[in-house]
């Protein structure tokens, strides 16, 4: 392995032309713009942004699937868009979300057959499949045809097809989408274990969930709408906000409006409102507790009822908040009403 | 360079068999192997019986009955070959994985189109076979040149593997109903290749085309192997030895061959730049 950074970006940008716009509607749409990135070798880095944000999408670049339209990208040392056969053999990459693999062979066989992609021989594989099916627990499926698995242990298969390689670098987008609690702890455990016993053996996670960035990785790149906002460790970017004061609070439903209120009380940074079913909960990001007293006031004004009130240590979520405005979901909701409006 | 080939081909051919011979049980397997390509011929052989007089003794016969048998190969390996990009991208998912493995795409699809090979030997086998015991055509064993006849069919495989990269390369690109793409090819080139009419039917203008098919030269080929003189059905390439017929052959396969090779470098930075690999059409 050479000392070059397992991945580093230069102003990497990635525009979308939008086919069939119409008159007035927006061509083109900018997934990725300017994105400087360096992880070094050994690191567990993750991608933390909503749906939409350009994750997929520098992936798929570093992967060479697809084409950078600004700057540069390497991987393992190697220009992703001119040298893609040598950063091929050092990679792997598993998308989650999706039920990928040949269902009619069984689930060493499609193992097997891309252990010979990369060139393994066949007792190699063999080994490793079978030590990776014991980690991950699907050793007693091992013989069950791919089309007869659940999603959570095609994608258990999928895990064991992106390791068996034993790649310098690995790309994980969204591994654990659309998985139960257990399959999706089951894989998070695994990856953290392998990293572990490989040292200088690099992984990119991409990620929506906070709580799997803020346990999985070294540091964190925050990103939405194609722009790194921040990188750093997650115990950095949390720091970032220590000195405010964060809650949250249950209350009976708001009324329309109210929060735009909210906004303007002195000493109030940030609000993030989610209607649940018969209350209103509130994520306050205050300047300092003494806000809180102007918060509760104005929730007696306006005729809402305090449930719950708890103050809280900063997560990666509200960091997100800090950076962007809005919550993930709120920003994934922006990014859809952006695409439909062109 | 052996190592790429190595683990592009053998995987690919593979899976590519369990592909083919797994789809459905051994039955149904067996009765499509059968059925289809004896349908397809005894539509030609009734189509002859209605429109001639000559019988199945004429070399007229035997001209459409090879052509037609060996044209499944066409269907197969050419069309098959652009079927596995669609069957890893759109069915299986499959196609972003292998696609960053340290595999070649064009010997991937070249293993792929082995078991396709395989599944049309059998087809044409049977075809071959029903033709001499039922429908009379002409078949000596011990007439037959086997060294040119499997040169032939060697040659022309390679021919339509090269064509299967092409159009496999293309197919990358295509957005909307690509599914169609390699029957279609397959189809619209029955008509220039000398398969059940020699290319002297053809208009003038459109000759040309069939002149440029390797097809044309390799069903040639084929049934002067298999059936010597009685071959001579048309003049059409009665003027070419059957070295000259070789020779435009193994050209025609190189400068495919080398179109095969520019064509994938040329659809495959164009997919990578629309993002296609992992696309799914818009089926």
């Amino acid at each position: 392995m050479s000392d070059q950074p397992a991945i580093k970006t230069e102003n990497l940008g990635r525009i979308y032309k939008i086919r069939g716009a119409k008159k007035g509607e927006a061509r083109q749409r900018v997934a990725l713009a300017d994105v400087n990135l360096e992880v070094p070798r050994g690191e567990f880095f993750g991608l933390l942004g909503p749906n939409g944000a350009g994750k997929t999408t520098l992936i798929k670049i570093l992967t060479t699937l697809l084409a950078p339209s600004t700057g540069r990208a390497f991987v393992a040392g190697y220009d992703v868009a001119r040298q893609p056969q040598e950063v091929r053999p050092r990679i792997n990459m598993v998308s989650g979300g999706e039920s990928s693999g040949y269902g009619l062979l069984t689930v060493r066989e499609n193992l097997w057959m891309f252990g010979q992609f990369y060139g393994l021989d066949t007792k190699t594989t063999y080994a490793r499949i079978d030590e990776l099916l014991q980690i991950v627990g699907l050793a007693d499926r091992a013989r069950t045809k791919t089309s007869d698995l659940s999603t959570g242990l095609r994608q258990k298969m999928n895990i064991v097809r992106g390791f068996l390689t034993d790649p310098e670098v690995i790309f994980l987008d969204e591994p654990t989408l659309g998985l139960d609690v257990g399959a999706s702890r089951d894989i998070r455990h695994f990856v953290r274990r392998w990293m572990d016993d490989r040292p200088g053996r690099t992984v990119l996670l991409t990620t929506h969930y906070m709580v799997e960035a803020d346990e999985l990785c070294d540091r964190v790149a925050i990103i939405n709408n194609g722009r790194v906002l921040a990188c750093d460790s997650p115990a950095n970017l949390k720091r970032r906000l220590q000195r405010e004061a964060i809650f949250k609070l249950e209350v009976s439903p708001l009324r329309n409006g109210v929060l735009a209120a909210f906004e303007q009380l002195p000493g109030v940074r940030k609000v993030v409102h989610s209607p649940q079913d018969g209350r209103s909960e509130l994520d306050l990001i205050l300047e300092a507790d003494e806000a809180l007293g102007g918060v509760v006031t104005a929730l007696n004004t306006h005729g809402a009822h305090i449930l719950n009130l708890q103050k809280r240590e900063p997560t990666l979520e509200d960091v997100f908040v800090d950076l962007v405005g809005m919550s993930m979901t709120e920003a994934e909701k922006a990014g859809e009403q952006e695409l439909m409006g062109g | 360079m052996f190592k790429t080939f190595s683990r592009s081909f053998f995987p690919a051919a593979w899976l590519g068999w369990q592909i083919e011979s797994n789809w459905t049980d051994p039955f149904l397997f067996l009765a499509f192997s059968i059925a289809k390509p004896i349908a397809s011929v005894l539509i030609l052989v009734f189509m002859y019986n209605a429109v001639s007089q000559a019988g199945p003794d004429s070399p007229i016969y035997s001209y459409i009955y090879l052509g037609n048998a060996f044209y499944i190969y066409v269907t197969e390996v050419m069309a098959g070959a652009s079927f596995s990009i669609l069957d890893d991208r759109e069915r299986y998912r499959s196609l972003k994985y292998i696609y960053i493995a340290p595999v070649s795409i064009p010997i991937y699809l070249f293993g792929r189109a082995v078991a396709r090979f395989t599944t049309g030997t059998i087809a044409v086998v049977i075809t071959l076979v029903a033709g001499v015991l039922f429908f009379g055509v002409p078949f000596n064993p011990l007439g037959v040149d086997w060294p040119m006849f499997f040169a032939a069919l060697a040659l022309g495989i390679v021919c339509l593997a090269f064509m299967g990269i092409i159009i496999g390369s293309w197919t990358l690109i295509i957005r909307t109903e690509p599914w169609f793409v390699g029957e279609a090819t397959a189809a619209a080139l029955y008509l220039f290749s000398g398969a059940v009419f020699p290319l002297s039917i053809l208009p003038v203008w459109l000759q040309p085309v069939g002149f440029l098919l390797p097809m044309t030269y390799w069903l040639e080929l084929i049934r002067r192997a298999l059936l010597g003189p009685g071959a001579a059905a048309f003049p059409t390439l009665s003027a070419f030895s059957n070295a000259e017929l070789f020779g435009i052959l193994m050209l025609i396969a190189v400068g495919f061959g080398i179109v095969a090779f520019v064509a994938y470098r040329y659809f495959d930075r164009r997919a990578r730049e629309e993002g296609m690999i992992d696309a799914q059409s818009n089926f």
